[in-house]
């Protein structure tokens, strides 16, 4: 592997890190693992293949691994629960705040293909090849997703406050 | 020419822009007739230029310095002596002379001080060496092993018999990690032993296993980071231990406070 090019992936690496965890820290040590891990085995990274691609696998592994790991403290992912509540000056930043606490209460598979197609605007192929499922799986949950996002911004909206059981 | 019914699958696409021209207008014509169907597209793509705002920032942060330093490879391969390897056909002569010169003059001025400090330097502290160790032989894809856990008795017999006193790889199955094998290694003065295991996800940790420890009687867990690789060690009476992994301290610990009870009550 390439130092300068996988040097080069690790603020995209961050940004979905932070999307999809909503908290900087476990963000970066989400980053952190996955570079870890692709040290551990850069022997079963073919070169000139798609470095970025291959990262964003591992960390999907990595973070599939967590989730089925009891004992892990994915629950303080959940910044829902602990968001201390700021006074919003600006509209915008209201905004800004729904989208995201929507996108918190995205389930985790429905988020992650949200946001490698709208963030790292993978194709759907990519996405299915990334996450290692079908590329039908990928658009049922794109279409999943989609349309809770845009349910729950509304709910917002209208400012009826429901909980959305997962 | 027939239309192909319209499916979620096409207006997804279409949101995303990656439709072909023909069926984009396609799309665009049942939207027209569709009004609120219309009015849920946009919204996605709203949504999709949201997301996009919100988390761009990130891109343009400065990258922490502990994630920065694992863009250079974990242990060994300094780009300084590969590029001088690189020259080295080049200058042969020059460097030949030079060595000759330098280890003429350091035999010259005294072999027995050079020889004590060259032994000294090594000695490698114990964690360090069971790092270094796994990341030779962990992400080996063929040959991680030389004796595979099939042969779990004679690994056994064998490194017992290497190690002049009997060593077994403790059981982590309970904790999720299977035995792959092990191997027999060069120590600071001897051989010393290294297993291996996986867990279901393909993660290799090592326990390094030396009986070389003659001097330190301090049985504490110590932990380590070796660059990218974690290292949990402790010393219990000749024998020094340390597991050696890829992953988080705390699973880390999990796993060596496992490898320790089992020891401490074999």
């Amino acid at each position: 592997m390439d130092n300068a090019a996988l040097l080069a992936e690790i603020p995209r690496l961050r940004r979905y890190a932070r999307a999809m965890l909503g908290n900087r820290a476990a963000a970066d040590d989400l980053v952190q693992d996955t570079l870890e891990r692709a040290w551990a085995r850069c022997a079963l990274w073919r070169a000139g293949s798609d470095l970025r691609a291959w990262l964003f696998s591992i960390m999907h592994n990595l973070r599939v691994d967590q989730l089925r790991r009891p004992n892990m403290p994915i629950h303080s992912f959940d910044q829902d629960d602990f968001e201390v509540p700021t006074r919003a000056t600006q509209n915008d930043r209201l905004e800004v705040q729904d989208l995201e606490s929507a996108l918190r209460r995205l389930p985790d598979e429905q988020r992650e293909v949200l946001l490698l197609v709208a963030l790292e605007e993978l194709s759907y192929a990519e996405v299915a090849d990334t996450l290692g499922i079908p590329v039908g799986t990928v658009m049922s949950r794109l279409a999943r997703g989609r349309e809770r996002l845009r349910l729950l911004l509304e709910d917002q909206t209208s400012g009826v406050n429901l909980r959305v059981v997962r | 020419m027939n239309k192909l019914p319209m499916t979620e699958a096409d207006l997804q696409a279409w949101v995303d822009g990656v439709l072909p021209e023909m069926r984009a207008g396609e799309v665009e014509e049942y939207l027209a007739a569709h009004p609120a169907e219309a009015e849920r597209l946009c919204a996605y793509q709203a949504h999709k230029q949201a997301l996009k705002a919100l988390f761009e920032p990130v891109l343009d942060e400065p990258v922490p310095e502990r994630l920065r330093a694992l863009a250079i490879p974990p242990v060994a391969v300094d780009p300084q002596k590969r590029r001088f390897l690189e020259r080295w056909s080049l200058q042969r002569i020059a460097a030949g002379l030079l060595v000759a010169v330098v280890s003429g003059a350091a035999g010259w001025l005294g072999h027995a001080q050079y020889q004590a400090a060259e032994r000294q330097a090594q000695v490698m502290p114990l964690p360090r060496q069971a790092a270094v160790a796994h990341v030779v032989f962990s992400p080996d894809v063929r040959r991680p092993v030389e004796v595979s856990a099939a042969q779990e008795d004679q690994l056994v017999a064998w490194l017992s018999k290497r190690l002049g006193t009997p060593v077994r790889p403790p059981k982590l199955g309970a904790i999720g990690y299977e035995l792959i094998g092990g191997r027999l290694l060069p120590g600071n003065s001897g051989p010393v032993a290294q297993f291996m295991y996986h867990d279901a996800s393909g993660q290799r940790l090592t326990l390094y296993v030396t009986t070389e420890n003659t001097t330190n009687r301090d049985t504490g867990f110590r932990f380590a980071q070796e660059g990218p690789v974690n290292v949990f060690y402790w010393i219990d009476g000749k024998f020094g231990y340390a597991l050696s992994a890829g992953i988080g301290k705390s699973e880390l610990a999990r796993v060596a406070t496992a490898v320790y009870d089992q020891l401490e009550h074999k």
